[in-house]
């Protein structure tokens, strides 16, 4: 008889892997992702296919020779990374800004801190906001959404409904109202924004699916939405129904995309129940905070990167034990 | 239908290659060796010398201390010498050999297969003949039984939790004696409630065994005081204290006995033994365990006499399957992978699972990705990524304060783990090394 | 220019007041600490590895101020130097010690030990000894996953691929015993270093029976006791079926080498190793003088050029 494999228990194992998890993931980006195609045709596809092969190429190069160990591409994480920094920026975005944003994300973002797991931001974030620091006006010039048939080098742009909003909110300025979405273009996405935040449907289902397939908690999502929507509904401007200003605070922006991809990161979000929803909580306080006294009309992307930081924190949160509370 | 609150895992059951297969007798081995350490505890004192004469049945070493067992022959025929054998871990431990002559039983024991119903023993009677018995739990832990039934001054018993839910994948021996033996175990109950002085018992089985609920609801009807529980499925629900969680809604506190709920889980095997021992004057000499696997040939329940070689039960199923890669003590979630199978058959002995080869390598380890899940599978409420590293880093006092010693060492974290961490074997060892300390600790205070 | 002026002002009354409080606060809390503290840290090698049994170099040199003599403290690190130097600063006198190095007791190699399974958990020493008797028969022998490796803070012990044990770099070892309180099988002794770094070792420590450790290893211990019954020395005791030599009665005459059937015993920092087989020696003198350049005195090698002596008699001739 050969030799037998010996291994403390346990010997079976659920199948599950972080590939199939980043897989999953993907996979409910997708339908975001074919509306962002129909709204914004080739620049969609082309900043998708930059940032993704800009996040693989950075990743291996770094862990080749910089960090001399094997690279771990197969595990999808740098897809997926390239994938949501692809989704929180203009489809126009000149491709050179793509791929230094996407040096920014897997370098200084991810690979800085030792690679998958290690990382306390968000990478795909950290490569968004480094690039709307760095280059204010292209970043925040959004292509109206025209399908194929605009143009990727100069397509049309035009005002976001969230810059209106601000308007609205800070100046009282009630002209603006017509510029508002109504609320099924808003929810069916047909507006202008950064690459996959304009479906906030294609989102919610994706959301719905990754909560089904156990890959990501209900814990997060729903209490960014909650927080973000009594927010919402207690402090919408004078002469606006609170209701149509709280659907469309949650429908426009990086809201939906924010709370059920980007803060449901696993590395960079907490462990347990009640850690998670404070920090969908704090997300959503600061969220509005930003969006509504800040300088910048739309705030998710530095909302997620703050409470970031606060995770070790809230990872000090135990979970509930067993038999500490002994009932008779 | 209830389970227990806190965490827990779905691994697939893989019960189809044995279950239903009715219990078949293993024939008697040409030499036995007979392990003198079959529970927890101090090792049994033998009280045979070589050469001796010994029949089925007859007492081979008394029980070494309070917590300890008694230990009988399995087989009649000449003791040959005493000494130490290697076990399946390739560890020493002492037993002894005896040449097999005949099938020649201790005259008392009743081997007809009558079920006895009436018993006029006092309770006091019932735990003495549990004790000359040498029964333990035939679970897994091997805990003595009759220590388990006497509760510590201060607490007291109220009910009886029966255990055949049989979560670990791939076992189906319980599943066979509840179908088999139904009778038996509800006379096997009503005995220990007598000896507990308890009027209610609840036996809890998973709803993956319908025949099994049936059976023995259709028993448990005109007996007052015992009813049948059935569970949903989660694995560990046949860990004690999340079965007590699941049955009676009360959970164990950190660091106390299951007894302070005023629960007595007991498992269905052990409750057949104490009906054997009891009405039968048979004690522990055999046990049905499973052979089972997806390339086994003949998987299937074998009642097997302690002291048989495992190779020879191997056998009986059909052979070692050429795929096989690594053979299981037990079940897949917490049963030993084993060096050799000629080890004999002993109290411990639940079941042999063969895996193939493909299925016996654990995957590649990856970085931990802080998903969580392992906190939320664990059923006793721990962080085991944190405890795993603070393992790795010698972090003693952090894992005490963490609770470790609440471990139950069940393996969901490491089952649930994508990036396929040995979280438990960190576990367990910081844990062992945690248990030292406050020994030590205490020793000290002493 | 006013604005300036008081900038100026508040900035340096700030200051003033800042550093008085400071001053007042460092006095009131100022911990008494003997000086010569601080000159003993500095003669200590500052590896906090532990090695002396206390938390670090620091604590060292506390307790060693503190005492009232040097008896029992000792740097395994630095050795009967560095306390000699601790000594003169502290006006005490270091106890003498020879220096010891860390010796590997077994010698399990691949070839000798078959493997009897194929260990596929966390490759640990701690993890693998808790549950199984390792991937070979040998239940006393090294695992081979190096906990002793991870725990040398002078990279002193690697793991050799060929043999699958550890090796200790006998320039680096400094005896600190990190390693022999990471090896679960306690297989790893501190022994005196020896004169040239020569000594002699059982490299086994099964206690099985002969037969069952032969059939385990083809290195092991057998427990025959041979090698003692030719010691002149009484240094050799067999005890659980495995020598054991004292090294503070061996005088490395290396009778016993060549009486070892399996070759557990063995001469450290010798050129070559005697044998029965090699017993009759086929190593001559000019071998040993220039491989064993470095080990070897020059004078002494001069004298073995000499005799034109076997090296298996070698020892014993310059005794004599």
């Amino acid at each position: 008889m050969k030799n037998l494999i010996v291994a403390p228990a346990p010997h079976a194992h659920s199948g599950d892997s972080v590939r199939k998890n980043m897989l999953l993931v993907i996979a409910a980006l997708l339908p975001a992702y074919a509306v962002s195609l129909a709204a914004f045709g080739w620049g969609a596809l082309i900043t998708t296919l930059i940032s993704i092969a800009a996040c693989c190429a950075t990743e291996w190069v770094i862990a080749k020779w910089v960090l001399k160990q094997q690279p771990t591409l197969c595990d999808c994480s740098a897809i997926l990374t390239g994938l949501l920094l692809a989704f929180n920026l203009p489809s126009n975005l000149p491709w050179w800004i793509v791929v230094v944003g996407a040096i920014v994300a897997i370098g200084v973002g991810k690979m800085t801190y030792g690679g998958l797991g290690q990382n306390p931001f968000n990478p795909a974030l950290v490569g968004r906001v480094f690039l709307l620091i760095s280059f204010p006006v292209q970043m925040t010039t959004w292509p109206l959404p025209q399908g194929f048939s605009g143009s990727y080098v100069d397509a049309a742009t035009g005002a976001t409904p969230l810059a209106a909003m601000k308007q609205i909110v800070k100046n009282g300025d009630m002209s603006l109202m017509d510029k508002l979405p109504d609320l099924q273009d808003a929810f069916v996405g047909f507006m202008g924004g950064s690459l996959g935040e304009v479906s906030a449907l294609a989102l919610i289902a994706g959301g719905i699916f990754l909560i089904c397939m156990r890959v990501i908690t209900w814990h997060i999502p729903v209490s960014i939405l909650a927080t973000v929507a009594a927010f919402a509904a207690l402090s919408a401007p004078a002469g606006m129904c609170p209701c149509q200003y709280t659907a469309l605070t949650l429908l426009t922006g990086g809201i939906m995309l924010g709370a059920f991809f980007m803060a449901t990161d696993y590395v960079t979000s907490p462990m347990t129940g009640w850690g998670k929803i404070i920090f969908g909580v704090g997300i959503g306080l600061l969220v509005m905070v930003i969006r509504t006294w800040g300088a910048y009309p739309e705030g998710m992307s530095f909302a997620i990167l703050i409470m970031n930081a606060t995770v070790p924190l809230l990872n000090k949160i135990r979970p509930r034990r067993f038999g500490e509370v002994v009932k008779k | 239908m209830s389970t227990f609150k806190i965490g827990g895992v779905h691994p697939k059951d893989n019960k189809i290659y044995s279950a239903h297969q009715p219990i078949v007798e293993c024939p008697l081995p040409q030499k036995a060796i007979i392990p003198l350490a079959q529970h927890i505890g101090a090792p049994a004192k033998p009280v045979v010398q070589k050469g001796d004469k010994v029949k089925v049945g007859q007492l081979l070493a008394e029980a070494g201390g309070f917590v300890s067992a008694a230990v009988h022959s399995g087989v009649s025929g000449t003791v040959t010498k005493i000494d130490t054998t290697i076990d399946a871990w390739g560890m020493k431990m002492p037993a002894v050999f005896i040449d097999v002559e005949g099938d020649e039983w201790m005259p008392e024991i009743d081997r007809s297969s009558d079920v006895i119903r009436e018993f006029k023993l006092e309770p006091k009677e019932i735990i003495d003949r549990i004790a000359k018995a040498g029964i333990v739990g035939l679970g897994g832990a091997c805990f003595p039984t009759h220590v388990k039934l006497c509760p510590p001054p201060g607490q007291k018993a109220e009910v009886l939790i029966v255990n055949g839910v049989e979560c670990e994948p791939y076992l189906t021996c319980d599943h066979q004696l509840m179908l088999e033996h139904g009778e038996e175990i509800i006379i096997g109950i009503k005995l220990v409630m007598r000896a507990l002085g308890i009027s209610h018992a609840i036996i809890g089985i998973e709803k993956n065994k319908p025949d099994a609920i049936a059976r023995m609801t259709e028993l448990t009807k005109k007996t007052l005081g015992i009813e049948v529980r059935p569970l949903k499925l989660k694995y560990p629900q046949g860990g004690e204290k999340q079965l007590i969680d699941a049955c009676i809604n009360r959970q164990v506190a950190s660091g106390a006995l299951p007894i302070s709920t005023g629960a007595v889980v007991d498992n269905v095997a052990t409750i057949y033994a104490i009906y054997e021992a009891v009405q039968k004057n048979k004690p522990l000499i055999s046990r049905v365990m499973t052979v089972t696997g997806k390339s086994v040939k003949q998987p299937g329940n074998y009642l097997v006499r302690f002291g048989t070689p495992l190779s020879q039960v191997v056998e009986m199923a059909g052979g070692v399957p050429e795929d096989t890669g690594k053979i299981i003590g037990g079940g897949p979630m917490m049963g030993r992978a084993m060096n050799n199978i000629d080890m004999p058959a002993h109290k411990r002995t639940s079941g042999l699972l063969f895996l193939p080869e493909d299925e016996s390598r654990r995957g590649e380890v990856e970085n931990c990705i802080r998903c969580g899940k392992c906190v939320s599978a664990c059923p006793m409420g721990l962080e085991p990524y944190l405890l795993s590293r603070q393992s790795e880093l010698k972090m003693w006092d952090e894992m005490e304060a963490h609770n470790v010693m609440d471990c139950i060492e069940c393996g969901c974290c490491q089952f649930t783990c994508p990036s396929h961490r040995p979280l438990l074997d960190y576990v367990r060892s910081g844990k062992a090394t945690v248990g030292g300390i406050i020994r030590a600790r205490q020793a000290a205070g002493k | 220019m006013n604005l300036i002026i008081i900038s100026l002002l508040v900035l340096g009354i700030t200051g003033l007041t800042a550093a008085v409080l400071l001053y007042f606060i460092a006095q009131k809390f100022k911990v008494e600490e003997d000086p010569r503290i601080d000159e003993v840290q500095a003669v200590l090698p500052g590896a906090n590895c532990g090695g002396c049994g206390f938390a670090g170099c620091r604590a060292l040199a506390e307790a060693c101020t503190k005492a009232g003599s040097l008896d029992g403290l000792m740097c395994p690190v630095g050795g009967a130097a560095t306390m000699e130097k601790v000594g003169a600063i502290l006006g005490m006198t270091a106890p003498e010690s020879e220096p010891k190095v860390a010796v590997i007791r077994c010698n399990g190699t691949c070839e000798a030990r078959p493997k009897t399974s194929e260990y596929n958990g966390t490759r640990s020493c701690a993890i693998m000894s808790a549950m199984y008797v390792g991937e070979s028969g040998c239940a006393y022998g090294c695992l081979g996953c190096g906990d002793c490796v991870a725990a040398c803070p002078f990279d002193a012990l690697h793991i050799n691929p060929e043999t699958g044990l550890p090796e200790v770099d006998e320039a680096k070892c400094t005896a600190c015993g990190n390693c022999v309180k990471a090896c679960p099988r306690h297989i790893i002794e501190l022994r005196k270093k020896g004169e040239n770094g020569q000594r002699m070792v059982v490299k086994c420590v099964n206690q099985d029976k002969g037969p069952l450790a032969k059939k385990n290893c083809a290195n092991a211990c057998i427990g025959c006791g041979l090698c003692a019954k030719v010691c002149p020395q009484e240094a050799i005791t067999v005890t659980n079926n495995v020598a054991y030599i004292d090294f503070d009665k061996c005088v490395v005459c290396r009778e016993c080498e060549p009486q070892c059937p399996t070759g557990a015993l063995w001469g450290m920092g010798f050129a070559e190793r005697l044998s029965k087989s090699s017993a009759p020696q086929t190593a001559t003198t000019e071998a040993v003088a220039s491989a064993g350049d470095e080990k070897f005195d020059p004078a002494i090698a001069a004298k073995i050029a000499q005799l034109k002596t076997p090296l298996a008699v070698f020892p014993n001739c310059l005794r004599q």
